[in-house]
């Protein structure tokens, strides 16, 4: 049915003598909301940088929408969008200037540029922030702005991670309604987190434990699999030394 | 034929000019928003240019004088008034004899001793040849040199009848040019215009790339589509304009504070000028790629600029006065063909005929400073 957006097959990555990622072989689709999770320092984010074309794997293969991340960084780049974990707006610019620098470094031609920013400023409720400065929004709000900042030159395919890291409760549920707009809307999402029940708003997910994936499939098959009433509990059936993230 | 086009293909493929003006733009509005560089940019250099230039003073004044008048006549007289009216001496009359002055030196009462003979006034009536002796602690063997023209120059002008047209002739050992006042502002001046300027250019562009990677945007940026010299260029245009604004008011205070004439091309300084800028500016950037923090950044940027500059530019010591590996050494030294360039349009009025070499050089460096800043910045995130 659905074409293919990323496929990696036995992805390695070693710093030194450490490999923090381990022959990691993944498919997934358009349209999917996948969820990678793992406990911090499980090779996360190691992987999704990969894929992103920022970090060279020692061995393996991967293709992200049809180019190969070794040779063809620059094809996706141009058809990704990313948001880090790590907050990644320029916090002395204004909103408006974060989108507007955005633009510019994705060759945005003006008009659609500015159809765009207003049309995501309304989406995301960011509009009374235009003017403010990003570093003094509260960190929901810079959260939303990042994802609305990537979401600019409209790529079909998001890597997400653990975008919602330190946000509240409330506005980490707003932003997984959010994310299931989009992929209603035909995109792609990749998201890591460490957060064990968002799984449950991923259509499929897989376990990364110590840089190789443990498990993988449906939140629900997940859970018959291994006859857990949540996702938390197959997590600590399934990951060694029963360590919780 | 076909090989070169592509090339040429390649290079408009390289950069983008629209990605350099976002760039450089939003590099424009980090530096008009962000007070502390805007401090750097603008009080800094004032701050230092006032302190060096009254600190960096060789000019001596008040030189105590001892006079062993053994004549005591009108005219030895006379010529004791003409050191006093001079603002560089402090006669006084001293009772011991020659042997003496050796003790007066060692107490430091005295640096310069004058000793006139007891048939002065005669020798000066009779021909227009007086014999005095001139005594100088040369222990400061710069200041004596100093000391020893300035006395030259008080007898020199020395008319011993007022209005006679005799003139008081004396064996210069040599005349002073294009600064007869002896005026070491007029030298050190321009001196500090070029190490203030390499050390802002430097600092502010040395911590451009380590404030994204401490910030974590560099990450954002590195997933964009943008490219090596399109990050290094845009970070770099936008202070090409500030660095030269900080020239401009460096050279004005210079002119206005220290009374620095300014005997060549304005135009022909303001491009040298921006030259030298950017290749401060590429020298910073370069630090800023093997840089992890703005810590160390600004750290390198400073060792790499302050020692070199005062050492091994000619800004103090003459490079013609070094080892010989030294010598060699300041071939690499941006500062050294600066002062060359700004000594020589201030104090001398050089044209772009003298000073194309220095200003070749200085495009040599600030390209291979930026291309080695563009081939050492890594496109990919270093864990």
């Amino acid at each position: 049915m659905n074409k293919i957006v990323v496929e990696t097959r036995d992805l390695v990555k070693q710093f030194g003598h450490f490999t923090a990622v381990d022959r990691v072989s993944l498919q997934i689709w358009q349209g999917e909301i996948f969820g990678f999770l793992g406990a911090n320092g499980a090779g996360k984010t190691t992987f999704i940088r990969m894929l992103c074309g920022i970090l060279q794997p020692t061995s393996g293969e991967a293709h992200v929408l049809g180019y190969d991340v070794g040779q063809e960084s620059e094809q996706i780049k141009r058809h990704i969008g990313y948001v880090s974990q790590r907050f990644s707006l320029y916090p002395d610019l204004t909103v408006a200037e974060n989108f507007d620098f955005f633009g510019g470094v994705y060759r945005m031609p003006r008009p659609l540029l500015e159809e765009r920013k207003e049309m995501l400023l309304e989406r995301f409720g960011l509009r009374p922030f235009a003017g403010m400065l990003t570093g003094k929004l509260p960190l929901g709000f810079k959260q939303r702005a990042a994802l609305a900042c990537a979401l600019l030159h409209d790529p079909p395919l998001l890597f997400l991670d653990e975008p919602t890291s330190g946000v509240d409760p409330k506005a980490r549920r707003h932003f997984w309604e959010e994310i299931n707009r989009l992929a209603a809307e035909g995109k792609t999402l990749f998201v890591t987190t460490h957060y064990l029940e968002e799984a449950e708003y991923c259509n499929r997910i897989a376990i990364i434990d110590r840089g190789r994936i443990v498990a993988e499939g449906p939140p629900g098959a997940l859970k018959q699999e291994f006859g857990s009433p949540t996702i938390q509990d197959v997590f600590v059936s399934i990951v060694s030394g029963g360590e919780e993230p | 034929m076909r090989f070169v086009r592509t090339k040429i293909q390649q290079m408009k493929g390289a950069v983008n000019p629209g990605r350099i003006r976002a760039l450089a733009k939003k590099e424009f509005f980090h530096i008009i928003y962000d007070p502390r560089t805007l401090v750097v940019l603008f009080l800094l250099p004032l701050v230092q240019l006032i302190m060096l230039g009254y600190a960096m003073n060789l000019e001596i004044q008040h030189v105590d004088l001892a006079v062993v008048d053994y004549s005591n006549s009108r005219l030895s007289r006379k010529l004791t008034r003409a050191f006093a009216a001079s603002p560089f001496f402090r006669p006084f009359v001293f009772e011991g004899g020659p042997e003496e002055i050796e003790d007066l030196f060692l107490r430091r009462k005295a640096q310069a001793a004058l000793i006139i003979p007891h048939d002065f006034d005669r020798q000066m009536l009779r021909n227009p040849f007086g014999k005095v002796q001139i005594i100088v602690d040369a222990a400061d063997p710069n200041a004596a040199g100093i000391i020893r023209s300035y006395c030259q120059r008080v007898i020199a002008s020395f008319q011993p009848e007022a209005g006679a047209k005799r003139p008081w002739l004396v064996d210069l050992a040599g005349s002073i040019y294009f600064n007869p006042d002896l005026k070491s502002s007029y030298f050190f001046v321009p001196g500090i215009m070029a190490l203030i300027l390499m050390m802002i250019s430097s600092l502010l562009t040395s911590v451009a790339i380590a404030r994204e990677k401490e910030m974590g945007t560099m990450e954002q940026l590195l997933v964009s589509p943008v490219r090596a010299p399109e990050i290094i260029i845009g970070k770099v245009l936008p202070y090409i304009g500030f660095g030269l604004m900080d020239a401009g008011i460096i050279l004005l205070v210079g002119m206005v504070l220290f009374g620095v004439p300014f005997q060549g091309s304005f135009l022909l300084l303001v491009l040298l000028t921006l030259l030298y800028v950017l290749v401060g500016l590429s020298l910073g950037i370069f630090i800023s790629t093997l840089a992890r923090t703005q810590q160390v950044a600004m750290m390198m940027a400073n060792v790499a600029t302050v020692l070199p500059v005062i050492l091994l530019s000619g800004l103090i010591f003459p490079i013609a006065s070094m080892p010989q590996l030294l010598q060699y050494l300041t071939y690499l030294i941006p500062a050294k063909y600066y002062l060359l360039i700004v000594r020589g349009i201030l104090l001398k009025g050089s044209g772009l005929m003298h000073l194309w070499v220095p200003a070749l050089f200085l495009g040599i460096l600030a390209l291979w400073f930026m291309g080695n800043a563009i081939r050492r910045f890594k496109m990919t995130v270093e864990d």
